[in-house]
């Protein structure tokens, strides 16, 4: 199945050079405002942690849905991210609110187990009442070249989704080369991704600009050759607004407008919505706010 | 799902660089032994922002007296003391030099994206600090010359004039100076005629920098003055940077003479893509090539071969991130493409697109607005040209690429040499013996491996055949200022 796949190698140099151009782009006023506001609207709000408890996650979901209400007329995030322990409670939370319930499955973040356990925590997470599920690729398989396993592994995953959406987390911190990250990236469109992912946040590094940068030329070729868009959500290592304002950017060069919407762009992130609201304030006021006036659910 | 207003484009808002520092004088006069000098012809020409098509200020005409002057002024302090001083004393005014440039980097690069259209973005990352940096590199080797050439004895030639174009005003002046003084020779420099102003700045720095008077003299004018200093018969050796066709003028007259000679003229350099190439990255590579400082680059990739398995992905891909490119106002920090630096070179660029046309070629521009006044050519393509086109052959020096395929390593090798310049070229392939392959084959002095348009004063920049001869930069541009005994 993956014999087919494209091999095309990409240039780290090259790459990391075109990123900084990226961050030479100024982006002041009015499209600094507008930017901040849609940065905050495809935050996928995320609590991944032994210790998390539905009250914990209960206020999570307040903060997707309330941001900052001392300042009007922001939107809400994406959607909120938990394991799926925690699914039901989320949901129930965010009833109406337009705020999805994204799930991680499939023994995430190591995806150390079997088939059988993977499907069933894909299936547990959804019948509990998941949106999207986020899955882990299974790495070792991928380092030792089974290329095959990794997308057959992805379509029965997707094939247990039903109608959630699915990201595929490729751990590129994992990967060592942006070839690699290309190849991985075009095994999980090939076998049914809606979404690809950088990572799981929970090894460094997570995402950066580059390995991004890599992941959404592939998803552009797709584009390109079937006329399907499919999603693009880096996680974790984005932690404020002007990072994330460069990856804005980055998306409208590569891609173009139409994936500057949460459907199809997001940011697996935790502290990054307070940083973007404060500097969203600052435009607003001219002075920056103590993070005191933040909440930090 | 609650949504923020997602139906108007995300744009950016204009992010201008500030001009309240800038102190441009209404009239230049020329720099002269030391002191700013009216011209003995009283003549003085406009130099225009051609972005706005506005006068930012009135430059002094040098006729032949005043270049006489120069020279005299230059011999004089050759003589008297910088081929006296030592060679430690002499790095330490280049070394000054240097720190002024990196201390006022903003005040040059603003007036060079006024003056000469292009982006502050590359004015301020490239062309100043390069600058610099040409400047940091020479004042190094001043006192080191013996290491340079083991077992020779150096000395410098006396006075040189140097010729320099519109493209790089300020970094071409550096890489005429830097070497020239740090060899110990004396200098008459002429800008440009529509670029005068940095390298007038930089007489004001030099001045500030406390170098001894006559060293370095810049007189500004057209080509009359260039004559006048090529012609002069106490210059040593002049140094040209510009046309291929003014370059042959100027070997003509200085054949019989005892005057030294480079030129660095033009080029209508390959940029060839391997299928095998990393594409995103190769493409990149081409938009450098050819749109960097609107075309306006000696080296450029003007023309650009791919292997036809590729050439449709190449197509698609190029034109797609071509779209990216932000056109107008130079001086704002997100513009990609700037202005044609001259109503003249913008005529000389709308024929070849007249000629392309003519000919039947395909040509593709992006659908970026121009603004109303001033002088802009949105980025252009030519596909399915052939290797006797007009647009192929001929050096246009503006934001325009000649497309062509090929098949094999051997054909286009052979195309890439068809041509009567040979100043650069690029290869992308990602196998290592593909490019060792290409970079002994290929007639140009400079050849680029997955990567275009990389300058560092440590690497000798020049060409073959009708590019020109003598190198700048490194060791071998060492070479050109100095006697060897």
């Amino acid at each position: 199945m993956t014999e087919n796949i494209s091999r095309k190698a990409v240039d780290q140099v090259g790459t990391e050079e075109r990123c900084a151009r990226f961050k030479t782009r100024s982006i002041k006023k009015e499209a600094k405002v507008s930017g901040l506001k849609m940065a905050l609207n495809m935050i996928d709000l995320t609590t991944l942690e032994g210790k998390d408890t539905p009250g914990k996650v209960r206020q999570m979901c307040y903060k997707a849905m309330h941001l900052h209400d001392a300042y009007a007329g922001l939107p809400t995030v994406a959607a909120v991210c938990v394991y799926p322990s925690m699914v039901a409670v989320a949901k129930a939370s965010l009833k109406g609110s337009g705020v999805k319930v994204a799930s991680v499955a499939t023994a995430f973040p190591a995806g150390q187990s079997s088939r059988e356990v993977k499907l069933e925590d894909t299936r547990i997470a959804v019948d509990a009442g998941a949106d999207e599920i986020d899955m882990v690729i299974s790495r070792g398989r991928y380092h030792a070249g089974d290329y095959n396993f990794v997308y057959d592994e992805i379509a029965a995953v997707k094939e247990a989704c039903g109608k959630a959406r699915l990201k595929v987390i490729l751990e590129t911190g994992e990967m060592g080369t942006l070839d690699d990250v290309a190849f991985a990236s075009r095994i999980a469109i090939a076998a049914g991704a809606d979404f690809i992912k950088t990572s799981t946040g929970k090894i460094q590094p997570a995402a950066t600009m580059p390995v991004t940068l890599t992941m959404l030329e592939v998803i552009r070729d797709h584009y390109f050759a079937t006329g399907e868009m499919v999603g693009m959500k880096p996680a974790g290592g984005i932690s404020n607004a002007k990072a994330a304002l460069h990856y804005l950017i980055m998306v409208k060069e590569t891609l173009g407008q139409k994936w500057l919407d949460n459907k199809w762009f997001r940011f697996g992130a935790s502290s990054l919505a307070n940083d973007l609201l404060k500097q969203l304030v600052k435009q607003k006021t001219g002075a920056y706010q103590s993070g005191a006036y933040f909440a930090i659910d | 799902m609650a949504k923020t207003d997602n139906n108007a484009d995300w744009n950016l808002a204009p992010a201008p660089e500030s001009t309240d520092h800038i102190h441009i004088d209404k009239r230049y006069e020329l720099f002269i032994d030391g002191k700013f000098t009216a011209p003995s012809g009283k003549k003085y020409f406009k130099t225009v922002n051609p972005a706005t098509e506005e006068v930012l200020a009135e430059i002094a005409e040098a006729n032949g007296r005043d270049v006489d002057k120069a020279v005299k002024a230059a011999r004089k302090a050759y003589n008297g003391v910088w081929s006296k001083i030592s060679a430690k004393e002499r790095a330490k005014y280049i070394f000054r030099i240097a720190r002024l440039i990196q201390e006022r980097a903003r005040e040059f690069a603003v007036i060079e994206s006024l003056d000469g259209g292009k982006p502050i973005r590359e004015s301020r990352d490239v062309d100043v600090p390069t600058a610099a940096a040409h400047f940091f590199y020479h004042a190094g080797w001043a006192d080191k010359l013996e290491y340079a050439f083991p077992v020779r004895k150096v000395s410098p030639l006396g006075v040189v004039g140097q010729i320099i174009p519109w493209n790089f005003p300020l970094l071409m002046a550096a890489w005429k100076i830097a070497p020239a003084l740090a060899t110990g020779n004396t200098v008459v420099l002429k800008p440009a005629e529509t670029t005068s102003l940095t390298a007038l700045k930089l007489a004001e720095l030099i001045r500030d920098a406390g170098l001894p008077d006559g060293v370095v003299n810049i007189v500004t004018g057209a080509g009359a003055t260039g004559r006048a200093l090529t012609e002069h018969p106490d210059v040593d050796k002049i140094a040209f940077t510009g046309s291929t066709d003014v370059g042959k003028m100027i070997q003509r007259t200085v054949a019989g003479t005892d005057k030294k000679l480079t030129l660095e003229l033009g080029g209508k350099a390959a940029n060839i893509i391997f299928e095998d190439a990393p594409i995103d990255q190769a493409v990149e590579g081409i938009i450098n090539g050819i749109f960097f400082n609107q075309g306006h680059v000696c080296c450029a990739g003007s023309r650009l071969f791919v292997q036809e398995s590729v050439a449709a992905e190449v197509d698609r891909r190029l034109k797609h991130r071509m779209e990216s490119l932000i056109l107008g106002d130079p001086l704002d920090k997100n513009t990609d493409v700037g202005a044609i630096n001259s109503k003249g070179q913008l005529e000389t660029i709308n024929s070849y697109l007249a000629k392309g046309k003519k000919e039947g070629l395909t040509m593709f521009q992006t659908d970026c607005p121009v603004p109303e006044k001033g002088f802009w050519c949105r980025p252009t393509l030519f596909s399915d040209v052939a290797q006797s086109s007009v647009i192929a052959r001929e050096e246009i020096f503006g934001p325009v690429l000649a497309i062509q395929t090929f098949r094999t390593v051997d054909e286009v090798i052979d195309k890439a040499n068809n041509t009567p310049y040979g100043l650069s070229a690029g290869v992308w392939t990602d196998k290592g013996s593909k490019i060792f392959n290409l970079t002994t084959r290929l007639k140009a002095g400079v050849v680029w491996a997955n990567t275009y348009n990389k300058f560092d004063p440590t690497s000798p920049f020049g060409g073959y055949k009708e590019s020109g001869f003598g190198r700048e930069g490194g060791l071998h541009g060492l070479r050109a200022y100095v006697n060897l005994h």
